[in-house]
């Protein structure tokens, strides 16, 4: 319900007034498919109550919220539910927006355990964007009822970034999630994303692109994900890089914000 | 300096390199570019998860039957038609109890008052005015919403939801309409602004905005217990009383079925006129059905959405019970001005099939929608010399014996109800998501055109054949 997250952002606006400077201040972006029990991580890390629901596209605004943890403090922004970054809509505009323009310290992509190759689609999408990735293996329970194993440490070292295996409705394994957020963004683990490897044309493509314009991206910008959004033939990557370079520097801008739906 | 420049050859690199490719090309390299993402999840999904035995897909075998293609509509139906019997018939004691105790704390108060010696009017402002429509609003609308809200909010975590919205795809797709908005549209029995809002799930700034301006034909978890009790007064005295749960309750599936295609002929019209277009395909994913954190959902549907569908209503009711009171009070050439605005719009409500003061009361409550049928009784009861309602029983008493409702007027504020403009609040949620004036407008004006046709049609036609 719209006005009910307006009512969280409000919660956690008075959180933020705790004390700051005894705590380091770090962003934790919440990515991955609908309906993956993301606004539940979101609930069970904040102590937020974030409305949640079985149906996909529920959360289509974004929700923000804090947590601490080993003397940290964490903003944990809650991004709409998408299949993928391609920006057909505006919800999955909104999610890659936040996470390549607003830059978090650690991106969680939450995924369901019993359906982890459609979800591995989004996982890998954000490792081409940042490689400071932690994969939450969610629905544990679920997938342990429909007798599904994952490998969780072969799975960690296939993708080359941390993957922690949760049940989040029944808070199991969150600690360990909040660990590897920290141990990601304090740089105590390094993580490597094996990133797609595409086909020779595309790759040679890709090389020649990233060359032209990695003097002119902005600091903080994979440009190889840059010039792959470019042959994606992605009008409204430059859209989004040009209000970057406009406002971006602009504190008081905020990143993944809804967009109005423009028709005259 | 620096910067600027820079900026300026980035864009030109960008550009640049996006205008030398060949359209063709792009759809191409696109293809190519996802292929590559989706057999890399593969190739890993493929080595990471193993399934050990087989296990009867108890999913599957559900959806066989709730999204079935002679079963799915009848058995949606049938959920809602118990969510709506249970409403009904759990409603009618607590709010026995809720408006007898809250009309002797009215009788409380006004002991107060008398013996403070406090003026006429102050009491009448206060306890006449804001206190009344406070105690309506909450002995009406409470006890439905404490039922309804905890029933629905099961549904949805349940994940039945997303079902309704497959059963409706085709229909939507027919209008020409995206098959998302089945989706947006059962948000919308939440909160019509909760529903603009998830319209964004719909790719196409078309369909998105037809799915916009359409979501308020659906009855929202405001405007429900209005329509629970009205039928419930009215549908439910013609038939034998074991019967009456079930027969307001069938009333209001009417109503839901009604909203519903009205949806579907609106969003028809307008892809034929305003909005042109050819719906887009899209997938739409059945998750998995999940057992309902029971506990959880009746504490946070209670608190969430039961306290802050309430606390607005209260919000709204307080200020509009006491302008009402003040409307009911200021008097010229000895009627009140209540009584001249509902003079003035009441051969306007007669076609419509109701009267001046339910127009009022309808204009009064743009801000909630909640707040339509407790600022009518407020006005009702302060327009005429009537002695205090002891209890809800007393509402009938109001609206038949004392202001003439047949089951015409019922059946007509019922309709003009479901289908008028949406509440304030998803006004201005429109113009955030639009940005456009006109598109606000349009939401507003369009389903008011709707509801007036409706029911002066059903009104004109129902005296013509000496029905009422």
């Amino acid at each position: 319900m719209a006005l009910l997250n307006l009512a969280c952002s409000k919660k956690s606006c008075r959180n933020r007034s705790v004390p700051q400077n005894q705590f380091l201040r770090l962003t934790v972006a919440l990515a991955g498919n609908p309906n993956t029990g993301k606004s539940t991580v979101f609930n069970a890390l904040t102590g937020l109550s974030q409305h949640t629901g079985n149906w996909p596209g529920k959360t289509v605004q974004r929700a923000e919220g804090n947590f601490y943890h080993r003397n940290k403090h964490f903003t944990l922004v809650d991004l709409p539910g998408t299949y993928s970054l391609f920006a057909n809509s505006v919800d999955e505009q909104v999610a890659r927006d936040y996470i390549c323009f607003a830059r978090p310290d650690v991106t969680v992509v939450v995924t369901d355990a019993t359906c982890l190759e459609r979800n591995l689609n989004l996982v890998l999408q954000v490792m081409e964007i940042t490689p400071k990735v932690v994969v939450c293996l969610n629905l544990m329970d679920e997938a342990e009822r429909k007798k599904i194993c994952v490998d969780v440490e072969l799975l960690s070292s296939e993708l080359g970034v941390p993957v922690v295996a949760t049940a989040a409705r029944s808070g199991r394994c969150l600690d360990k999630l909040m660990d590897a957020i920290d141990d990601v963004a304090s740089g105590r683990i390094k993580t490597s994303p094996r990133l797609v490897a595409y086909d020779s044309e595309i790759e040679q493509l890709v090389q020649k692109i990233e060359l032209k314009i990695s003097p002119l991206v902005p600091e903080g910008l994979n440009p190889r994900w840059v010039a792959l959004r470019l042959l994606d033939g992605d009008r409204s990557i430059i859209d989004s890089l040009q209000r970057y370079l406009r406002e971006g520097k602009n504190s008081s801008f905020h990143w993944g914000e809804e967009r109005a739906l423009c028709i005259r | 300096m620096y910067q600027v420049s820079s900026h300026g050859s980035l864009n030109n690199a960008l550009d640049e390199i996006y205008g030398s490719l060949p359209p063709e090309e792009k759809n191409a390299l696109r293809d190519r570019i996802a292929g590559g993402i989706y057999s890399s999840a593969e190739r890993i999904a493929g080595k990471v998860v193993s399934r050990k035995g087989k296990q009867i897909n108890w999913d599957q075998k559900i959806d066989d039957v709730l999204t079935s293609r002679c079963l799915g509509i009848p058995v949606m139906l049938l959920l809602l038609g118990v969510v709506l019997w249970l409403t009904v018939t759990g409603a009618n004691y607590p709010s026995q109890i809720l408006a007898s105790g809250l009309f002797r704390i009215e009788d409380i108060l006004t002991g107060l008052f008398v013996q403070a010696g406090a003026p006429a009017w102050l009491h009448g402002l206060l306890v006449e005015g804001a206190y009344l429509s406070l105690a309506w609003v909450v002995s009406v609308m409470l006890p439905p919403m404490a039922i309804f809200f905890p029933l629905f909010t099961i549904m949805e975590d349940l994940g039945y939801l997303p079902r309704v919205a497959f059963n409706l795809d085709k229909f939507f797709r027919r209008a020409g309409a995206h098959g998302k908005q089945s989706l947006t549209m059962s948000m919308g029995f939440g909160c019509n602004a909760a529903g603009v809002i998830s319209c964004r799930i719909i790719e196409s700034p078309r369909e998105r905005l037809i799915a916009v301006l359409t979501n308020s034909f659906i009855p929202c978890n405001g405007r429900f217990p209005t329509l629970i009790i009205l039928s419930t007064l009215f549908m439910g005295g013609t038939v034998a009383a074991s019967f009456r749960s079930a027969a307001a309750s069938l009333v209001v599936v009417g109503l839901v079925l009604t909203g519903i295609t009205v949806t579907l002929l609106v969003s028809r019209l307008l892809t034929k006129t305003l909005l042109r277009g050819e719906p887009s395909f899209f997938i739409l994913e059945l998750p998995p059905y999940r057992k309902p954190q029971v506990g959880r959902i009746i504490i946070r549907s209670v608190l969430d959405r039961t306290l802050f569908v309430l606390g607005r209503a209260v919000v709204v009711a307080v200020p509009a019970g006491a302008l009402t009171w003040i409307l009911a009070n200021t008097f010229i050439n000895d009627l009140s001005l209540l009584s001249h605005a509902a003079g003035f719009l009441d051969s306007f409500g007669w076609l419509l099939g109701m009267d001046g003061f339910i127009l009022m009361a309808f204009i009064l409550g743009l801000p909630a929608n909640e707040i339509v049928l407790p600022i009518l009784l407020m006005s009702y009861v302060s327009a005429g010399t009537m002695v205090e309602p002891e209890s809800l029983a007393a509402l009938h008493n109001i609206l038949v014996v004392q202001n003439g409702w047949t089951w015409l007027t019922a059946l007509s504020v019922m309709l003009f109800s479901l289908l008028h403009y949406p509440c304030g609040t998803t006004l201005l949620t429109i113009f955030k998501e639009t940005r456009s004036l006109k598109w606000t407008l349009i939401a507003l004006l369009m389903p008011l055109s709707v509801a007036l046709l409706v029911t002066f049609t059903l009104t004109q036609a129902a005296r013509l054949l000496g029905l009422a």
